[in-house]
C-alpha cells in the first residue's frame, strides 16, 4: 500500500516535471518574451531595464530553475495586467471551473450509463440503433455550437435561461448542459461496449441459470463489472471535458479557469497562462489518480503496485 | 510468400478472409464498403465535402465575400428583388451563408488533411523508435508522452496558438506538431506485440539489420493501427480548428472557415439564428462523416472483427 503510493508520488513528480518543461517553453515559442509585452514606444534601455525587472536577460537554463523554484512555492510570479499575483487569480477562478465539471460530470453520467445499459440489452434492436446514433451525433457536434443552441432556444427564444455569468444558480444550467452532453455521448457508446463484453461472460451466465432476476443481475454482476472499463473512459474523458470547458465557458462567459486562460492568452499575460496550465494538468494527474484508487475499491483482483 | 514481404503476406491473407477471387484490389474494398451502411454514408459524406473544398467555387451560388448592405441579415430563403435566391439567409454584411459554408469546407478539408499527416508521421516515428529499441529510451519517451498527455489537447493547442499567433498555416502546422502524442503511445503498444511475431523473429534468422527489420517489417504491420487512428484524428483536428477559429484564436477573416462563421453568429445570436445553426450543421455532418468512415475502417483492417461481421 505504502509502495503504491510512493511509486505514484514518483510517477507525479516526473509528469510535472515534463509539464513544467513544456509550459516554459510554448511561452518562449513566441521568441522574445519582452518585445511581446513592451509597449511599442518604449526606448532600447527602457526594453533592457524591462527584460532585467523580468528576469529574462539570465540564460534559459537558469530562467527555467527560477520559475520552477518559484512555481513549486506557488509563487508563479505577478500578472503584468491585474498586477497581482497570477496564483491568486487561478485560485479565484478554480472553483467556479470545478463546479461546472462535476456538473457536467454527474449530466454525463446519469444519462450515458442508463442509456448505455439499455441500448447494450436490446442489441441491435431500435433503441440501440437511436441511443448509437444519438452518440455518434453528440460525439461529432462541436461543443460550443451545442452552447449556441441551446442560448438561442432556452434563452433567445424561451426567455428561461441567462445567457451569461454566473450570478445565479440557474446560470449553471446551460453551460454544465452543454459539457454533460458531450460527456454523455462519449460514456454511453463505451458503456455499451464493457456491458456487452460482461454480458457474454461465464458468471453472467450462472447468475441467470441460478434464476435470479434480470434486475439482480444487470446491477449486481454485469454492472460491476463494466464499471472498470467504464471509469477509464471516464478519466480519459476528463481531457476532453476540461479542455472544452475552456471553449464553453468562453461562450457562457462562466467565471471559470478556462475563461481567465484566453483572456490572460489574448492580452499575452504569460504568467496566469502558466499557472493556468500548470492547474489544468494538476488536475487532470491528480483526478486520474483518485480514478487508479477507485479502481481497487472496485476491483478486489486489482492490487496496490 | 517469403518472409521478408509482410505486405505481401497481409495483402494475401486479406484476400482469402474475406474476398472473392479475381477482382482488383480496390474493387474488392468497394464491395466490402458497400455492405456496410456506416461505411457507405461517411464514403459519402467525406466525399462530398472533400468535392466540395475542391470544387466549391464552380457549385457555389454566389461570391462567399461578396458584401451587400441592402440584403443584411436575410432569413433563409430570401430572394433579393433580381431573383437571386438565398437558401440559407444572409450575414451580417449580406453574404451568402451557403456559399460560405461551401468555401469553408476548403479549410476544414485541409487543416484535417495535412495536420494529420504530419502528426500521424511524427507519432507513427515515435512510437516505432520507443516500441522498438526499448529499454531506458522507451521510458523516457514514454514519460514525456505521459507528462504531454497530461494537458488536454485542446488547451495545449489554445495556449500554443496564442503566443504563437494565428493564420492558417501556423494553424496547421501547430495541430500537426502537437498531434502526434496521441499516436505515439498507441503505435507503440502495437510495436511491442509486432516486435514479438515468428517472422521479425525470422527476418533476424535471416541476417537482416534492426534498421531494415524496423522499417520493412514491423512498421507495415502497424500502419493499419495508425490509419484508423488518422481517421478519427481528422475529426478531431477539424473540431480543434472550428474551436479555435471561434475563440479567435486560429484562422483570420477574411478567409472563410467555419469557427468564424460561428463566431459572427454568437453576436448576432439574439436575432439571426440562421448564423449559428448552418455553420454548426455543417461542422456535425462532417465529422460525423469521417466518425463514421473510421468505425468502418477499424472493423475492415482488423480481420477478428470483418470475419464475424
Amino acid at each position: 500500500m505504502r509502495g503504491f503510493f510512493i511509486s505514484r508520488m514518483v510517477q507525479l513528480v516526473v509528469t510535472m516535471f515534463i509539464v513544467s518543461v513544456v509550459v516554459f517553453f510554448i511561452l518562449r515559442l513566441s521568441g522574445d518574451p519582452i518585445l511581446v509585452v513592451a509597449p511599442d514606444f518604449f526606448s532600447e534601455e527602457q526594453i533592457e531595464q524591462m527584460r532585467k525587472f523580468w528576469g529574462f536577460d539570465r540564460p534559459i537554463g537558469e530562467q527555467y530553475l527560477n520559475f520552477v523554484t518559484k512555481a513549486i512555492t506557488g509563487n508563479f510570479g505577478t500578472s503584468y495586467l491585474a498586477k497581482r499575483p497570477a496564483m491568486e487569480l487561478v485560485f479565484e477562478r478554480l472553483g467556479y471551473s470545478w463546479m461546472l465539471a462535476a456538473a457536467a460530470a454527474a449530466i454525463g453520467l446519469t444519462i450515458a450509463v442508463p442509456l448505455g445499459i439499455l441500448s447494450a440489452l436490446k442489441r441491435n434492436s431500435f433503441i440501440d440503433l437511436i441511443i448509437t446514433s444519438l452518440s455518434s451525433l453528440g460525439t461529432a457536434m462541436p461543443s460550443f455550437w451545442l452552447g449556441l443552441m441551446l442560448i438561442i432556444v432556452f434563452s433567445v427564444h424561451l426567455g428561461l435561461l441567462p445567457v451569461f455569468g454566473a450570478q445565479e444558480p440557474k446560470a449553471l444550467i446551460l453551460p454544465s448542459a452543454t459539457l454533460g452532453v458531450g460527456m454523455a455521448a462519449r460514456l454511453s457508446r463505451m458503456t455499451r461496449s464493457a456491458m456487452l463484453e460482461v454480458l457474454n461472460q461465464d458468471y453472467v451466465r450462472t447468475a441467470r441459470s441460478k434464476g435470479l432476476m434480470q434486475k439482480t443481475v444487470i446491477i449486481r454482476h454485469a454492472l460491476r463489472n463494466a464499471l472498470i472499463p467504464i471509469v477509464t473512459v471516464f478519466g480519459l474523458q476528463l481531457g476532453w471535458l476540461l479542455g472544452g470547458s475552456v471553449v464553453v465557458e468562453s461562450v457562457f462567459s462562466w467565471p471559470g479557469l478556462g475563461r481567465l486562460m484566453i483572456d490572460s492568452i489574448s492580452v499575452r499575460d504569460n504568467t496566469v497562462v502558466q499557472a493556468g496550465l500548470l492547474f489544468f494538468a494538476l488536475s487532470f494527474i491528480l483526478i486520474n489518480y483518485a480514478i487508479d484508487v477507485i479502481y481497487i475499491i472496485l476491483d478486489p483482483r486489482i492490487k496496490f503496485q | 510468400m517469403t518472409v521478408d514481404k509482410p505486405r505481401d503476406q497481409q495483402a494475401n491473407n486479406f484476400a482469402i478472409a474475406a474476398m472473392p477471387p479475381r477482382r482488383s484490389a480496390p474493387l474488392q474494398v468497394l464491395s466490402i464498403l458497400f455492405k456496410s451502411p456506416v461505411g457507405v454514408a461517411g464514403s459519402l459524406i467525406v466525399s462530398v465535402v472533400v468535392l466540395l473544398a475542391i470544387f466549391g467555387p464552380l457549385v457555389s451560388p454566389h461570391d462567399p465575400l461578396n458584401r451587400n448592405i441592402r440584403s443584411r441579415f436575410k432569413p433563409p430563403g430570401f430572394v433579393d428583388p433580381s431573383g437571386n435566391v438565398y437558401s440559407l439567409g444572409n450575414d451580417q454584411l449580406g453574404r451568402d451563408i451557403l456559399s460560405r459554408i461551401i468555401a469553408g469546407s476548403r479549410v476544414s478539408v485541409l487543416v484535417g488533411v495535412v495536420s494529420v499527416l504530419i502528426s500521424g508521421t511524427i507519432g507513427v516515428i515515435y512510437g516505432l523508435i520507443s516500441g522498438f529499441i526499448g529499454g531506458i529510451l522507451d521510458s523516457v519517451l514514454m514519460r514525456i508522452v505521459d507528462g504531454l498527455l497530461s494537458i488536454p489537447f485542446i488547451i495545449l493547442v489554445i495556449a500554443i496558438s496564442g503566443v504563437v499567433g494565428a493564420g492558417l498555416s501556423t494553424l496547421i502546422l501547430i495541430l500537426g506538431f502537437t498531434g502526434w502524442i496521441t499516436y505515439a503511445r498507441v503505435i507503440r503498444g502495437e510495436v511491442l506485440k509486432v516486435r514479438e511475431m515468428d517472422y521479425v523473429m525470422a527476418a533476424y534468422a535471416l541476417g537482416q539489420s534492426r534498421l531494415k527489420v524496423m522499417f520493412l517489417h514491423i512498421l507495415p504491420n502497424v500502419v493499419a493501427s495508425a490509419i484508423v487512428l488518422a481517421a478519427v484524428q481528422v475529426g478531431v483536428t477539424i473540431l480543434a480548428e472550428s474551436s479555435l477559429s471561434f475563440l479567435g484564436l486560429g484562422v483570420k477573416p477574411p478567409t472563410v472557415t467555419w469557427g468564424l462563421m460561428l463566431s459572427d453568429g454568437r453576436q448576432y445570436i439574439n436575432s439571426a439564428w440562421w448564423m449559428t445553426l448552418y455553420p454548426g450543421i455543417a461542422i456535425t455532418i462532417t465529422v460525423l462523416g469521417v466518425v463514421f468512415l473510421g468505425d468502418w475502417l477499424r472493423d475492415f483492417l482488423d480481420p477478428n472483427v470483418r470475419g464475424r461481421a
